[in-house]
Parts: structure tokens; C-alpha cells; sequence
């Protein structure tokens, strides 16, 4: 009887061959992911730094007073940042309505002939950079919009009413409204194709059920789908909002650039992104530049939240 | 008759619900059909030898957008080499290495939380963040800072698919490298990544997607630039912002160019996006 070999460590296993080189790789990595974090970590640390000058000279008048005045060095943002949160919020509250319809349609209704074709162009047109809306629509859209809005609904108030004072301002084709409505056609598009990702994840058989007792199409929709996706998708219109509060070139081309506060819709504004946009590069001095900064800062403090509630909403992150 | 029956109500809402629906999907789609329409009708127009072989021009006179292009192209691929180095990677950390303890579980979940606020981040602001870092300490707008903002707004797009990618492979993908003596950094490079290519270049492409129209963070670092330049450390033209400038002023023929580089601009991105489509779909097929 041959006993065995009483130290196992006869049989060592060899490290395999560069194995060295694992930890390395490892860190690599790390470093990788860390880059991104410090980028983050940059931005938010760029932005106090540089906007403090102007918050901490102008202290609470930097968010009450819409006193823009490059010249004598006077800066309050209350015009942009509240134009940025009407222009936001009005596009929104136009898009939403229309998206949904569209979400609808396309998975309840649609001939499926059409459905691929129309899915695809939605999802195909939540791709096309700003800037082509903006194009869009200050050379296509706000002639149409002084000539066949604008124009009438001025000319047709009568003095003193309310309709006068809602639909103040120079008929030009440019403004709040139509910058609003402009952001609402390029967030359309994003908001109309995830909902409709979310209303493809209703099972079908629950779908069928509400159809089996009797319910009509608009019931199964209200009674069943919406309440199935309700939370993602509340999370989805908050990442559209996201997306309408942060943007630049749509609305820099058609909002009017004014930063006295909107008195009506029609008025020129301006936003956090286009005041940046217009005026960053040739800023006259370095309060100014340090103004325009703190903008950014408030810009991403409200984009931050924002995105935490519709994060937060979504739950744990659903990736895809 | 006075009240309709329940039925009857139920039926007629529901005809409402339809046609509300019906009329938001004819709606939407008569619009965005209409911006492409006459993108391309004033697009098309403009196009002619000029605009491939000129420099973008002064008032009243012959010029293409050759420069803008070239710059275009430069400052996005640059942006692309760094944005998949540094994405694939930090998307390899975050998949495979995200488990090794606590501490790097918890490091992950981090960075994954703040790669998504990045992800969604004004771009306006990443311009921002890099005229301070890149522009202002040498005193002068470069291709450099344009492409490093580009980079930034697309490293979060290549990390967020490349985890995705690598988490979808199979556990036993994993377990045959090691059971072939692979070292894990080898088993990582030579089977996950190149199981997951496909996703990778996927990922890789929607980003070049959404950078190639990136107009805002450009305008305050690599700025512009009238003329042909090759050289990263001057100011470099670029597509976008030769559309806002352009776009924006009172001239016929400005105006004209700016049609065609936003026409040129959707064309590319479309095209992208397609091809993307296929792709994926070529995948799910085989």
C-alpha cells in the first residue's frame, strides 16, 4: 500500500500567467469610474466657486431682482431663473397631453401596419439635436406664430381684460409661449416613447382581463395601465422635465432674450441656458461672468433635484 | 331621453378617448414630419461643391463649410477615443468588479448614481466646468477643452451600455476563463468584452449620436473659427456653432449655410440611429 503523499503541497497550483497584472487592471478601472465621479465632483465644485463672487455680493436680491445690467454691473437673476421654470413647466403641461395620446395610440389602437413605422419615427426624432429645432422654429414656426396667434389674439382683447394682460407683449413670433411650445416639440417625442416602453410592460393577460369584463379601451387605460406604470411613469415625465429645464439652443434661438421679468406670454424672457449661451464667451467683466455662473449653479440645483425625485420615483435604476 | 343610459355614456367617452388619441398621434406626427420636410426642402437647396471644399465665408460672399466640418469631425472623434476609453472601463469596474466587497459594492452604487445625474446634466453646465479647467488657466478658447466637453457628455452614455452589456453575459462565460488558467484581467479583455462588442459599439455610436449636435458646451470652449485650422490648440469651427451664428444673423446666404450644416447635422444623426436599429437587430437575430 503506497500511502499518499502526505504534503498535499506536491500539488500546488501555479498562479496563472499574468497574474500579476490583475490588480492593476483592477485600479485601472477604478480610476476610470473615479474620473467620472471627480468630473461630477468638478462641476458642482467649478460652479460655487465661480458663481460665489456674485452670490455672495448680491446676496437674496441675486434671486429676487430681475435687475440685468451689464453696464453699471448690477446683476439679479430673478428673470431668467423664473423664465427657465415657466418655460419648463408650460412645455411640459403642452407635451404631456399630446405624448400620451400618441403612447396610446400606438399601443392600443394603431393599425399594425403603421405601428412599426410610427414607433421608429418617434423614437428616431427623440435623436435630433436642439439645435434643428431651434432652426425650426424661429425661421419656420414664429411667423406662423405671429400671423395666425399672436396677431389675432392681440388685436381681438379688449382693453383691460384678461385677455389683454395674458397675451401682452410685441408680436414678433418670439417669447415665452413660443419657446415653450417649441421645447414642448422636441421633449414630445422622449416622452411619447417612454411611455410607450412602459405601456408595452403591462402583461397582456392583464390587459385582456379588463377587456374580458367589458371595459372599454379608455377604462383599461385608466384603470389598469396607467395604474400598473403610475410610479415610472411619473419618473419619466420628471426626466422630460429635466431634459426641457437644461436645454439650450431650442430656446435661445426663439425665447427673445430679455431678462426683465415676463408680464405676458407673448413677452420676450429668457432662461438660465440661453442668458449662458448668449453671453458667456463675451462677458464684460468678472462679476459678470461670475453672475452667469451662479445662474448655472441654481440651474443645476433645480436640474438635480429634479432628476433625484425621478430617480427616486423609478426606483431602483432600471437600466435600458 | 333626458339622461343617456350608462352604456350609451360609457361608449361615447370612450369615442372621445379615441379621437383625443387619434388627434395627439396626427398631430405629433404632422409636426415632426413638418420640421424634417423643411429641413430638407431648405437643406437641399444650399447644397452644392462649395460647401464641401469652402470656408465658411464673410457676408455676401462664396464659402461652404468645409472647415466646420473638418472641426466637427475632429473635435468628435477625439472626444470618442476618449469617452470609450474611459467609459468601458468605468463600465468594467461597475460590472465586474462592483462585487469584489463591501466597500467597492457601495463605491459602485456611487458612481452609478452620480454617472446617471451626469448622463442627464445640462450640457450647458459640463461647458462650464470646462472653460474653467481647460480655457481659462491658458488664457484662450482650444479644440481641446471643445473635445474634452464632448468626451464628458459621452463617457456617461459609453459607461452606463458597457455595464449593461457585461451584466447581460453569462455567469459560465466568467467560470471557462478561469477554467482555462485565464488570469480575471484576461478573461475580462479577451471573452466578456469581446462577447459584448457588439452592445459596446452600440453604446459607443448612440453617444457619437448625441455629441455630433452638441452645440452649447462648444460655444464657450473651442468657440469658432473662420478659417481651416488643424491644430487642437487654437480655436476650432465646428458644425453647431456655426449653425447658432448663422442662424442667428441677418444675412440671406449665412442663413442658407445654416440650413445645410443643420441638414447635414439630422442626416448624420438619423443615419446613426438606423444604423444602430440594424445592428441590434442583426444580434437578437444570430
Amino acid at each position: 500500500m503506497t500511502a499518499l503523499p502526505a504534503k498535499t503541497g506536491l500539488v500546488t497550483r501555479t498562479r496563472p500567467k499574468g497574474a500579476a497584472l490583475d490588480p492593476v487592471f483592477m485600479i485601472t478601472c477604478g480610476f476610470a469610474a473615479t474620473l467620472l465621479l471627480s468630473a461630477l465632483a468638478g462641476i458642482v465644485g467649478s460652479l460655487l466657486i465661480g458663481g460665489w463672487p456674485a452670490l455672495s455680493h448680491f446676496k437674496l436680491a441675486f434671486f429676487t431682482s430681475s435687475d440685468w445690467d451689464p453696464v453699471q454691473d448690477i446683476y439679479g437673476g430673478a428673470g431668467p431663473i423664473v423664465g427657465t421654470l415657466i418655460t419648463a413647466v408650460l412645455s411640459l403641461a403642452l407635451a404631456l397631453p399630446v405624448a400620451f395620446g400618441v403612447a396610446v395610440f400606438l399601443v392600443e389602437f394603431c393599425p399594425p401596419l403603421l405601428r412599426r413605422p410610427i414607433g421608429i419615427a418617434v423614437e428616431l426624432l427623440a435623436g435630433v439635436p436642439s439645435i434643428v429645432y431651434g432652426m425650426w422654429g424661429l425661421f419656420i414656426f414664429a411667423p406662423l406664430f405671429r400671423d395666425f396667434v399672436e396677431m389675432p389674439l392681440i388685436t381681438s382683447a379688449a382693453p383691460g381684460s384678461l385677455q389683454e394682460k395674458i397675451f401682452s407683449g410685441i408680436p414678433n413670433g418670439s417669447g415665452i409661449l413660443a419657446a415653450s411650445i417649441i421645447l414642448a416639440v422636441m421633449i414630445l417625442p422622449y416622452i411619447a416613447a417612454t411611455l410607450r416602453e412602459l405601456f408595452l410592460t403591462v402583461p397582456a393577460k392583464v390587459r385582456e382581463s379588463a377587456y374580458g369584463v367589458g371595459c372599454t379601451t379608455m377604462e383599461v387605460i385608466w384603470s389598469v395601465t396607467l395604474p400598473y406604470v403610475r410610479r415610472s411613469a411619473i419618473g419619466a415625465v420628471m426626466l422630460g422635465l429635466g431634459r426641457a429645464l437644461g436645454e439650450t439652443m431650442a430656446v435661445t434661438f426663439i425665447i427673445g432674450n430679455s431678462h426683465a421679468f415676463p408680464k405676458g406670454l407673448f413677452d420676450g424672457g429668457s432662461t438660465i441656458a440661453s442668458t449662458i449661451a448668449n453671453e458667456f464667451a463675451e462677458a464684460s467683466s468678472d462679476m459678470h461672468t461670475s453672475a452667469l455662473i451662479a445662474l448655472g449653479f441654481v440651474l443645476f440645483v433645480i436640474t438635480f433635484a429634479v432628476l433625484a425625485i425621478a430617480r427616486a420615483l423609478l426606483g431602483a435604476p432600471k437600466h435600458g | 331621453m333626458a339622461l343617456l343610459d350608462r352604456r350609451s355614456r360609457r361608449k361615447a367617452a370612450n369615442v372621445a378617448f379615441v379621437a383625443f388619441c387619434t388627434g395627439a398621434a396626427v398631430l405629433a406626427i404632422l409636426t415632426l414630419f413638418a420640421i424634417l420636410f423643411s429641413l430638407v426642402v431648405k437643406g437641399v437647396s444650399g447644397i452644392n461643391l462649395d460647401i464641401f471644399t469652402m470656408s465658411t465665408p464673410a457676408p455676401d460672399s462664396r464659402g461652404g463649410l468645409a472647415n466646420a466640418i473638418v472641426g466637427s469631425v475632429m473635435l468628435c472623434t477625439v472626444a470618442m477615443v476618449g469617452a470609450v476609453t474611459v467609459g468601458v472601463l468605468a463600465g468594467t469596474f461597475l460590472a465586474e468588479y462592483a462585487g469584489l466587497n463591501r466597500w467597492t459594492s457601495a463605491y459602485a452604487s456611487v458612481v452609478r448614481f452620480l454617472n446617471d445625474v451626469l448622463l442627464s446634466a445640462p450640457s450647458i453646465l459640463i461647458g462650464l466646468f470646462v472653460y474653467y479647467i481647460a480655457v481659462k488657466p491658458v488664457h484662450g478658447f482650444n479644440g481641446w477643452a471643445g473635445a474634452l466637453a464632448l468626451g464628458l457628455i459621452a463617457a456617461p452614455v459609453v459607461t452606463r451600455t458597457t455595464e449593461d452589456v457585461l451584466k447581460l453575459q453569462a455567469k459560465q462565460l466568467r467560470e471557462s476563463g478561469v477554467a482555462l488558467g485565464a488570469p480575471m484581467w484576461v478573461t475580462i479583455r479577451k471573452i466578456l468584452w469581446r462577447a459584448s462588442q457588439g452592445g459596446i459599439i452600440t453604446g459607443a455610436l448612440l453617444a457619437f449620436a448625441r455629441i455630433s449636435g452638441e452645440t452649447a458646451p462648444l460655444l464657450f470652449t473651442s468657440l469658432g473659427n473662420q478659417f481651416m485650422n488643424l491644430d487642437m490648440t487654437k480655436p476650432i469651427s465646428n458644425l453647431p456653432a456655426v449653425i447658432f451664428q448663422f442662424g442667428l444673423s441677418a444675412y440671406d446666404d449665412w442663413q442658407r449655410l445654416a440650413w445645410v450644416g443643420a441638414l447635414l447635422i439630422a442626416a448624420t444623426v438619423l443615419s446613426i440611429n438606423i444604423i444602430v436599429r440594424v445592428l441590434s437587430q442583426e444580434q437578437k437575430r444570430s
